[in-house]
């Protein structure tokens, strides 16, 4: 049976026009806004993780390159990869990094110089001032936020490249920490409900 | 029926829904954002799902009834 193609079966595109845009123009790296409390409201709202399993174009993103493209090992990842210590440790980390962006932001609207470089990894700073094209438009603490979350989710992108590369297609999922934060968030809301259904099976 | 039918580790399901999407029977679904859940009934047993879930999750058992 032949799946019908829904439009959101296209979002994938929303991932490599998010980077065009940023690597042109730093202040569209602002539109990530969007796939980081969109899945949060559908979670806190819906209670469900209808962003992950319908609308994620990161995850359509490697699905595409890993199963249509060919370019996934297609193995299983290492048990500690998937343990439950590392995906909450992973989050923790990923919220403390975020912190820390937010942080750096805050010291340039407080009066320090804005940094036009991107960082990946958390490490490694990128020039990237041809994205910067001058404060004109808003103070300097909103470029700068823009070049650290660009980064973040560079960077993020990239780590679910390798690991898509070296186990499967959606490894990433496996510990995003979108995808953990609204798993504990479904998980708070619906308890009853899943207790309900596990003391019935 | 067929012999065996798709189990989910519903323990460390990390609720992405790739088994989901591949499933060619629509034997799966995302259970309260926590779980996939296979309805037995309706899994032939394909075992693309199984193929599909990035933490490997997901194995063919037999039937048992």
């Amino acid at each position: 049976m032949t799946q019908r193609k829904h439009w959101y079966d296209y979002l994938w595109i929303c991932t490599i026009v998010y980077f065009t845009l940023g690597f042109f123009n730093i202040m569209f790296a602002w539109l990530g806004l969007i796939s980081f409390f969109l899945p949060l409201l559908i979670a806190i709202i819906g209670g469900s993780k209808a962003f992950c399993n319908r609308y994620c174009d990161r995850g359509q993103f490697f699905s595409l390159l890993g199963g249509r493209f060919g370019l996934s090992r297609k193995k299983d990842m290492p048990r500690w990869l998937k343990a439950k210590g590392f995906r909450y440790g992973f989050l923790i980390f990923f919220f403390i990094m975020f912190f820390q962006m937010l942080w750096n932001t805050y010291l340039v609207f407080a009066g320090a110089d804005l940094h036009q470089t991107v960082k990946l990894f958390w490490t490694f700073k990128v020039p990237w001032h041809w994205a910067y094209h001058g404060d004109a438009i808003a103070a300097a603490w909103v470029p700068q936020f823009a070049f650290g979350f660009y980064g973040i989710m560079l960077t993020s992108t990239l780590i679910g490249l390798i690991v898509m590369v070296l186990f499967k297609p959606r490894s990433w999922c496996v510990f995003c920490p979108m995808g953990t934060m609204t798993q504990l968030i479904c998980r708070g809301r619906n308890r009853k409900k899943i207790r309900a259904e596990r003391e019935g099976a | 029926m067929s012999k065996k039918h798709a189990v989910v580790d519903i323990a460390n399901c990390v609720a992405c829904g790739c088994c989901k999407k591949v499933c060619p029977k629509e034997a799966i679904a995302v259970a309260f954002g926590v779980y996939a859940k296979v309805d037995g009934a309706r899994c032939v047993g394909c075992g693309k799902c199984a193929r599909e879930c990035p933490a490997s999750l997901i194995r063919l058992e037999v039937r048992t009834a």
